[in-house]
């Protein structure tokens, strides 16, 4: 028994002062189950290629969970050193000048070898300031594609492997599939705001706000009251009456995977991310992909689609010496294996050509047919003022305006002109209080 | 009532044995709700990086917010609805629980498991239960003719999130009515039978009037139960969806301060959802207690 407890101090003796030798880097991250265990191994890979740092990943929940976490141990000055946020507390993070140590900076004082220039541009021009400086380290971005049920619609009679290009072919496809009873609805759709708004928007190069979507200063004004969004929100509405179109809530939409993972719903549009799921639960189909559907008659559509997904945040008020190794964790986090690897394992973008260029070599786009319709996507065109992304600051709250007023739309409170206006009315209040806050 | 009034001579023991519930009042209670007083008149940046005084603004600004009106509407009719659905059920269940005599432990003991529940579950088997693409009773519903989905008509979802909050409520106030009944002395109520009272009559002129006290507790009880714990149940449910229907007071505090990061305001929220529960709780006792009797 003796020899037990002193063998069990002399362990614990000797994996606390291996402990102390490292430095420890804090890493706070909303990634959950299969996606979590990745990235658990991809730190656990890391803490065994050097013996100078140990990062240690802390899942904090959901992004805004997480990102509220972060911002309330800053407030307690107990912040980690690392902190994923998703792309709408972007402009939060950005406005935060004190509490935020930018990565370009963050590369430049340590010394580590960074090279902004191989970044997808369309994935970093979302986190660059007007400098063209990058303030946060790209780690998974994704960008909504539409995925389609190939057996429902070879049986009404459609070309499986033909997704449809248009609105106006996803609304004819649609009908025909109703009719011969392949399934009960054309199509549903995850984060509205998200794929039915932002990316709409984007994709037909239409701006969403004011000063290149709000890149240009801190007082944008929202413009996602246009015609061309006018006439595709009510075209919802009038889609949702005639069950074209089936609502799977607010926020991601929890109750649109299900709907198309049980064959009612012919198509669904959803994060690339979503991939991994859609295969894991496609059980008796066969799963197609495609672009977003545009409609023909805007000038400039397709344009390309932009991103959502999170990056990664250093925060000020730590020593040198976690920050160099946050420097090198990064910098070994952007390296083509390590970035393909998690990018074919999860459906989020490549975040560098380096990496895009490793799988096409490793021939994955080919043994994975539709895996890369998301690049091609994002990568269609150079991005605009209007399809580089957007940046408003309380966007996380603009984002439940957006839902709230969908829903208005849908219930047949509002049409769809009512409700956009809704949208940019309260959403512009909500911008120049944060501009107020911040100035 | 009192006749006798005990006088203790020590002059500092009341205070110290009153100390320790002090502390934890003053810790607990007054100095947060004190720091949410203060913050109500801040404006900040999410991370307290730069801090302004702006007085009653954030006061002034939901006053003139049509979302924080509608709020305070869905409230009401959300607390009003769970105090009266809960209760007349609870004291329905509690009087046939009561008359009934061979399986009365086991009644109680069914109809108070609701209780052990945690609010987030109870939300979570509510949601599965309606959910429009999964659930079984919008299923059920379809079948006899009602398109039931929460998801988009404000009144759906109210009606879940009534039934959610209540079904919980219900046990916790039939216990109170049960031990109410049970204390009301048999002889009163045969007394009225005797006199030619019939069962509704003996209800509402001597059961109902004893019951008064548990009553009038319970109402307390449950508005602010309805205006405070009922969080977990929204947010499991209808997360204040749709379009604001179900977006109850404390739900918006935490939806705009926690989400939002908007602390000024959640803050400023919070000071008058305080105002509102020590004003309603001191018109209960100040009118509402007179009319019961003890």
């Amino acid at each position: 028994m003796i020899k037990k407890v002193a063998f069990a101090a002399l362990a614990l003796s000797l994996s606390a002062s291996t402990s102390f030798a490292k430095t420890q880097i804090t890493w706070w991250h909303a990634m959950s189950g299969e996606l979590g265990k990745k990235l658990e191994e991809i730190v656990a890979n890391y803490n065994k290629s050097q013996d100078a740092y140990e990062v240690v990943p802390t899942y904090k929940g959901n992004y805004t969970e997480t990102m509220t976490a972060a911002i309330a141990a800053f407030r307690a000055k107990q912040q980690p050193d690392i902190v994923q946020v998703f792309e709408v507390g972007t402009g939060t993070m950005m406005a935060a000048k004190g509490a935020v140590y930018p990565v370009y900076k963050l590369m430049a004082d340590t010394g580590t070898e960074f090279d902004p220039k191989g970044f997808l541009s369309a994935v970093v021009g979302y986190y660059t300031d007007t400098d063209g400086n990058m303030l946060s380290m790209p780690f998974n971005s994704s960008t909504p594609i539409l995925y389609y049920n190939k057996n429902v619609f070879k049986k009404a009679g459609l070309d499986p492997e033909t997704p449809p290009k248009t609105w106006q072919d996803v609304e004819a496809y649609s009908k025909k599939i109703m009719e011969s009873g392949a399934a009960k609805c054309g199509f549903t759709s995850g984060w509205i705001s998200w794929v039915q708004l932002e990316n709409f928007s984007a994709w037909h190069n239409q701006p969403i706000g004011t000063l290149e979507n709000g890149f240009g200063g801190i007082d944008p004004k929202l413009t996602v009251n246009g015609p061309v969004q006018v006439k595709h929100w009510s075209n919802l509405k009038k889609w949702q009456d005639e069950g074209v179109f089936q609502y799977g809530g607010p926020v991601g939409g929890d109750d649109a995977p299900p709907k198309f993972y049980a064959q009612e719903c012919a198509m669904y549009m959803n994060s690339s991310a979503a991939r991994a799921a859609v295969m894991n639960n496609a059980k008796d189909f066969e799963v197609g992909f495609g672009m977003l559907p545009y409609y023909s008659d805007v000038d400039g559509a397709p344009q390309n689609s932009i991103i959502g997904g999170a990056t990664l945040w250093v925060l000020q008020g730590h020593d040198d010496a976690e920050y160099k190794g946050a420097a090198d964790f990064f910098h070994y986090l952007s390296s083509p294996e390590v970035q393909a690897n998690w990018h074919q394992f999860s459906g989020y973008l490549p975040i560098t050509q380096a990496a895009y260029d490793l799988g096409q070599q490793q021939g994955y786009y080919e043994k994975n047919p539709g895996s890369d319709v998301a690049i091609k996507q994002m990568t269609l065109n150079p991005p605009t003022e209007n399809s580089k992304g957007l940046r408003f600051g309380n966007y996380v709250q603009i984002r439940t305006i957006i839902d709230e007023e969908f829903e208005a739309l849908l219930s047949g409170k509002k049409d769809a002109q009512g409700a956009l206006d809704a949208v940019v009315e309260r959403g512009n209040k909500l911008i120049s209080d944060f501009a107020a806050a911040n100035q | 009532m009192q006749t006798k009034r005990t006088i203790f001579g020590n002059k500092i023991l009341p205070y110290g044995l009153l100390l320790p519930q002090l502390a934890v009042t003053l810790i607990f209670f007054i100095w947060p709700a004190a720091q949410a007083v203060r913050q109500s008149f801040l404006r900040e940046d999410p991370f307290g990086l730069s801090t302004a005084f702006v007085g009653l603004k954030n006061y002034a600004a939901l006053f003139a917010d049509p979302s924080y009106l509608n709020s305070l509407q869905v409230t009401l009719v959300f607390s009003v609805g769970v105090a009266i659905f809960s209760i007349v059920l609870a004291l329905i269940l509690a009087l046939a629980a009561d008359s009934c005599i061979r399986s009365r432990n086991v009644y109680t003991t069914l109809l108070v498991w609701p209780y052990a529940v945690a609010p987030a579950v109870a939300g979570i088997l509510w949601w599965f239960m309606f959910n429009p693409t999964i659930g079984i009773a919008p299923y059920m519903l379809r079948e006899v003719g009602y398109n039931w989905n929460h998801r988009l008509s404000g009144l759906d979802a109210m009606i879940l999130v009534i039934m959610a909050a209540s079904w919980k409520q219900i046990s916790y106030n039939f216990l109170f009515f049960l031990a109410g009944l049970q204390a009301i002395p048999q002889s009163l109520r045969e007394a009225a039978a005797i006199d030619g009272a019939g069962p509704a009559k003996r209800f509402f002129t001597v059961v109902f009037p004893l019951l008064s006290p548990t009553t009038f507790f319970l109402v307390v009880v449950n508005i602010v139960y309805t205006m405070f714990d009922t969080f977990a149940v929204i947010h499991a449910t209808t997360k204040g969806g749709p379009a604001q229907a179900t977006n109850i007071l404390v739900y918006k505090v935490f939806n705009d301060g926690f989400i939002g990061l908007n602390m000024g305001s959640s803050a400023a929220q919070s000071v008058i959802l305080m105002g509102i529960v020590i004003f309603l709780t001191f018109i209960q006792f100040r009118f509402v207690e007179r009319r019961v009797q003890y």
